[in-house]
Formats: C-alpha cells, structure tokens, sequence
C-alpha cells in the first residue's frame, strides 16, 4: 500500500478540480475529444493559459492528450473520474465539511463567550 | 484548517481523517451525544439532516433523514457498535428504506470510528470509514448528498452519461 501515492493523488485531483475553468475543461473533455485550440477558443484567456489548464488536468491523472499532425488532442479519463481513489477523495470532501461546521461551531460559541465577558 | 491528515487507503477501501478542534474533548463528544447539534454538522450544505431517533449507546439506533433542495427525504441509520465517551464510539452506516427506518438490503453499509483524546484544551479527532467494496463507494456518492468536488464530478457524471 502506497500512501504517500495515493495522497499525492488525491492532492493533485483537488488541486485540479479546485479551479472553475479546469472543471469545465474536464466536462467538455469527458463528453469527447476536444483538441487544445478548440478548448482555448472557449476561453477568454490565452491559448498559453488554457494549455496550462490541461496539463494540471493531465498531470492529475484526470486528462490524456494525444498528438495528430499539429494538433494536441484531449480527452477525459472516465475511469480515473470514477476510480476508487476519486471517490474516497468524494468522500473526504464530504467529512472535511462536517469537521470544517464543527469548528465553525466552536468558534461561535468561543466569541459569543468573549461577547459576554466584555459585557460583565 | 482543522483538518490535519488524510489517508486514502485503496485497498481497503478506508478513508482516514485526522483533525484538531479548539475545543474540549467534553465538547466535541456533546456535538454527537445532542441530536440537534449533530443535525448542526452533519449533512452537507443544502441537505440538512434530522436525527429523529438518537440513542448513543451500545447496540443503540441513531435514524436520521436528509432533505435534498428539492424536498426529497434519504432515510439512513446508523448502529451503534460501541461506545466509550467522550473518548471515542464505532457505528455502521447505512441507508434505510422509508420513514420506518427499515435498512435497505439493496444499499451499501459503511463502518465507522470516531475516537478523541485531549491535549491542552484542543480536541484530536481521528474519523475512519471502511466501505465493503468499490460499488459501495459508488452507490454512497450516488445518493447525491455530497459536497465539494463531487458537484464537479456529478455534473460530469451527468454529461458523461447524456
């Protein structure tokens, strides 16, 4: 079992999908192939900016490219989407929301004490 | 950030989620023994939950119902396997079939443990949850009541299935 891996995983697949445009490449990518220029006239940005895009979406594993002729090709990888990995991922999502509540919770609680103190 | 590690193991299937809380252990373990603070935390934005049984003890039944924005009612329940306040308790999981609390054979039962330990008035929480198998995992997500990058990944699911 490597851990170290699957962390590192699981970092690069938030960090890839922690960004607006990088999930709506994933979506175009997954419903089919899309060359890279096609993707970059989607976006009011340079075509440099959205290549950077698909290499982090690349890079986490989430995106394959392929080369024909003089254009670089991408699609989605459905599996890796849906891999176990991606779903515990889901999942830690999930539990980081109720820890994060929790602690919104105490905090509220640790000001309204203070609240109360400055009143006495 | 109260999180402070996280472990995926694949294998098994087991997602391992350490967190530290500005709080007393006292504290972090009232969150669970009180139905409405639970129901405070533990659906995710937009699904509130409603614990309508709460009974934090060994061999105990917590049912409790979550409600999509479209009004639509999850029942679940969870087992209590064992507890130890406010160190710690263990629990399965699982989806039930209507408002009787009836578990679904059809659905997916996870196992869990949650276990505190005190330092200098801060909380350690150490939350881990086994998944029997990879379909499982699959049918938990799928019952939508998922928050963060799960959004992104339903919709593509979505486009990906259109």
């Amino acid at each position: 079992m490597n851990e170290t891996e699957d962390e590192d995983r699981a970092d690069a697949w938030f960090h890839a999908l922690a960004d607006r445009t990088r999930r709506d490449i994933l979506r175009r990518v997954l419903a089919g192939e899309h060359s890279v220029s096609t993707l970059a006239q989607s976006y009011d940005m340079s075509f440099a900016a959205v290549q950077k895009h698909v290499a982090v979406l690349e890079r986490a594993g989430l995106l394959t490219k392929r080369r024909q002729g003089r254009e670089a090709l991408a699609s989605g990888d459905v599996a890796a989407v849906r891999s176990v990995g991606a779903m515990l991922t889901d999942l830690e999502a999930l539990w980081r929301g109720r820890i994060s509540r929790m602690d919104e919770l105490f905090a509220e609680e640790a000001t309204a004490t203070h609240t109360d103190n400055q009143k006495d | 950030m109260p999180v402070t590690h996280v472990t995926h193991d694949l294998d098994a299937r087991t997602l391992t989620i350490h967190a530290e809380f500005a709080a007393p252990i006292e504290r972090v373990w009232a969150v669970y023994a009180d139905p409405r603070q639970l129901e405070r935390v533990w659906g995710p934005p937009g699904y509130p939950s409603t614990f309508v049984d709460h009974d934090l003890s060994e061999g105990g039944r917590m049912n409790y119902y979550m409600t999509s924005p479209e009004g639509e009612r999850f029942y679940a329940y969870w087992t209590v396997t064992g507890v130890d306040g406010p160190a710690g308790f263990t629990f399965d999981d699982g989806f039930a079939l209507d408002e009787d609390f009836t578990p679904n054979p059809d659905m997916p039962v996870s196992s869990n443990a949650f276990s505190f330990t005190e330092a200098d008035g801060r909380t350690r929480a150490t939350y881990v949850g086994t998944y029997a198998d990879t379909e499982s995992l699959q049918k938990v997500l799928d019952m939508g009541a998922v928050e963060g990058s799960t959004q992104a990944i339903n919709q593509i699911d979505d486009l990906v299935a259109a």
